[in-house]
């Protein structure tokens, strides 16, 4: 039997999609293994979505709401994490984003714990879990065991689909912040400057267009036309990140996001394998490159060996007019 | 200042789809992959020399930086080249590298900082082959010390560094008070991204990292490394993620090329019906 404890994600006061993968792997674990599963939420306004965290068919939903917490500070969510999972929680998990990947780790270090990162799924036998997890840039995947008695794990967001509302009506706990740990008073939070964007989540989208260091300064002008007539998410190669053409937060690969959309278009990448780790997993690949020797074809269902500013003006029309039809 | 950076050595990560796995999944053979510094501990290394000097007169040092590794007798070749692109001394804990894991490293490299009182620990967000992306956080929850996770840019203060973060939707800026731990991303190494105190803010350096001038490579030899172990630095060295086996990622079928713009929407829309 195993407990988990899953550690809700928010952005502005609102629950991220990232929190539901987490459920996905509690909610398998719990059920695989006879036991059950709670979420926590940290954060000013965490409140707000109680009603929807009660619907995962969860034990218990804590809530710890307070002003204290409005930015996320990890000295200052850690140990409230830490606390509740000592109530009697087995599994600690957190979707591997920017949130979980700071958070947990510290997490597993204050319960003594073992911390898997980024597991891709999990294997239940009995009471025993094995994750399966991506290594050398997802050239290999590793099956691990946690040995400790809590365990600290981080999930793949792509490759645990959301979960969906059960209908359930979990009793909600407000709880109260525990201290900050050791090193909270030296740590301030000083700004987010945040990208704003309309457009979908990279993690979530159905469909991504991302660019690489041949759209140079053009990087908006030729993609935005392309994601507007998909309704796709923007994502881009490191090159175009580190260049300035696009925001880093957009960086898809082995160290910035991992998506695995229905359809990615990959347009001016030249598909090093740290980029091609990031989206490998998309069920539909097109690569637009004028080296038609280029490794992105080695992995691409579609290659378009052209001139990227002359294709994807077409590409646009073409699309426009094929959903109209 | 005084800053320590854990470097660890990994199979060169541009040709990790070389990697092999043979048969029954025991283990992931690197053999024939060359050795390179991990990338992301190359950057922290480069950002430790930009926080020990003024960036316009790099050779005078202007504080410490320590680099570690913890490896076999081996990875003292990636040790020297930290040496000899700036660091100023280096200490390797024995060790072999299916001994340890995220857990143990940081309750190690805990002892060596309460030992070495530097004023950052300075190491990268993630070692590229194991992707496992946490033993700066572990360390810093076990000295008690402030953290900064995935820096994209360090700004050296009065006894306090400002940090901004890589992280979803946007960059998240803390001020860290010394001592603490700083993982660092990509960008780390960009021309305006690191300024210790004694650099003018006008300053730009070269983007990435510094390449060792000969004269360095021959006088690196001459620079302190010591060796510990790493008994003695964590009583209990049992791990606490066991790897059981391994398996190859999943093939994707070959593809095809296309002519035009048309034929590939004709093949979206009719063959893959993904429009
Ligand atoms: C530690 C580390 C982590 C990394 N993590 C990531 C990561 O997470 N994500 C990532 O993407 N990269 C990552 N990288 C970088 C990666 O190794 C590559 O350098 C990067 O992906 C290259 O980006 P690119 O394909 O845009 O640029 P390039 O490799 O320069 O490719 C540009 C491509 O555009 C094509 N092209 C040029 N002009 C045109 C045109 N007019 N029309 C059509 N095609 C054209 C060229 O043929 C070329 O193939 C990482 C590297 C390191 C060291
Ligand atoms: N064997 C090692 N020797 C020295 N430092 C290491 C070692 N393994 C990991 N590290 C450090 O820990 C960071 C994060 O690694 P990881 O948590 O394993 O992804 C790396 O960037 C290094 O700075």
């Amino acid at each position: 039997m195993a407990n988990v404890l899953v550690v809700a994600e928010f952005s502005e006061g609102k629950l991220k999609k990232t929190t539901h993968s987490a459920v996905t792997f509690a909610q398998s674990v719990a059920k695989g293994t006879g036991g059950s599963f709670s979420i926590l939420a940290i954060g000013a306004g965490a409140k707000a979505s109680s009603g929807e965290l009660a619907g995962f068919g969860a034990a218990k939903v804590f809530i710890a709401d307070h002003a204290s917490v409005a930015n996320y500070v990890c000295e200052r969510f850690a140990p409230t994490v830490v606390a509740t999972a000592k109530k009697g929680f087995d599994v600690v998990v957190a979707a591997a984003s920017a949130y979980g990947k700071d958070l947990i780790p510290r997490v597993a270090a204050a319960l003594g714990a073992g911390y898997a990162n980024d597991i891709s799924s999990v294997k239940v036998e009995g009471a025993k879990l094995t994750y399966r997890r991506p290594m050398f840039a997802g050239n290999a995947y590793g099956f691990c065991e946690v040995t400790t008695p809590i365990q600290a794990v981080s999930v793949r967001q792509s490759e645990f689909a959301p979960a969906q509302p059960s209908g359930s009506a979990t009793p909600v706990e407000d709880i109260a912040l525990a201290p900050p740990s050791a090193g909270a008073d030296r740590v301030e939070f000083v700004s987010f400057d945040q990208v704003k964007s309309e457009r979908p989540e990279l993690a979530e989208a159905g469909v991504v267009v991302s660019g690489g260091r041949a759209l140079k300064e053009r990087f908006k002008e030729v993609l935005d036309p392309l994601a507007d007539a998909l309704g796709a998410a923007v994502g881009a190669s490191r090159a175009a990140c580190d260049a300035g053409y696009a925001p880093s937060d957009l960086q898809v690969g082995q160290t910035g996001k991992v998506v695995a959309p229905k359809l990615y278009f990959a347009i001016g990448i030249s598909g090093a394998i740290q980029h091609l780790a990031g989206m490998k997993g998309s069920k539909v690949i097109v690569a637009i490159n004028k080296d038609a020797e280029a490794p992105i074809f080695q992995v691409a269902d579609y290659g378009l060996v052209a001139d990227l500013f002359q294709a994807v003006p077409e590409l646009v029309t073409q699309i426009r007019k094929a959903k109209s039809a | 200042m005084k800053i320590l950076v854990p470097l660890k050595r990994v199979a060169d990560p541009d040709n990790a789809n070389k990697i092999k796995i043979p048969a029954g999944g025991a283990k992931i053979d690197t053999s024939g992959l060359e050795w390179k510094p991990n990338p992301f501990d190359e950057y922290a290394v480069e950002a430790a020399l930009r926080l020990t000097e003024n960036g316009a007169t790099p050779k005078q040092r202007g504080g410490e930086a320590i680099v570690v590794t913890f490896g076999p007798k081996e990875t003292e070749t990636t040790l020297r080249s930290a040496l000899a692109t700036g660091a100023d001394r280096a200490i390797r804990v024995d060790a072999q590298d299916d001994a340890l894991d995220g857990h143990l490293l940081a309750r190690a490299l805990k002892t060596l900082v309460l030992r070495e009182k530097p004023d950052v620990v300075l190491m990268g967000k993630q070692a590229v082959d194991g992707d496992s992306n946490q033993v700066g956080q572990m360390l810093a929850e076990m000295l008690g010390w402030p953290m900064a996770t995935f820096a994209a840019t360090i700004k050296e203060e009065e006894g306090a560094l400002l940090v901004g973060r890589e992280v979803d939707g946007g960059v998240l800026t803390l001020r860290v008070k010394l001592p603490a731990v700083v993982t660092v991303d990509l960008r780390i190494v960009a021309p305006t991204s690191v300024y210790s105190k004694q650099t003018a803010p006008t300053f730009k350096y070269n983007d990435g990292v510094r390449f060792a001038a000969l004269p360095a490579i021959m006088s690196a030899k001459k620079k302190p490394l010591v060796e510990v172990k790493l008994g003695d630095l964590a009583a209990d060295t049992n791990l606490s993620i066991k790897y059981l086996s391994f398996e190859p990622p999943p093939a994707r079928k070959a593809g095809v090329k296309v002519k035009s713009v048309p034929e590939l929407v004709e093949k979206l829309v009719n063959e893959a019906k993904v429009l």
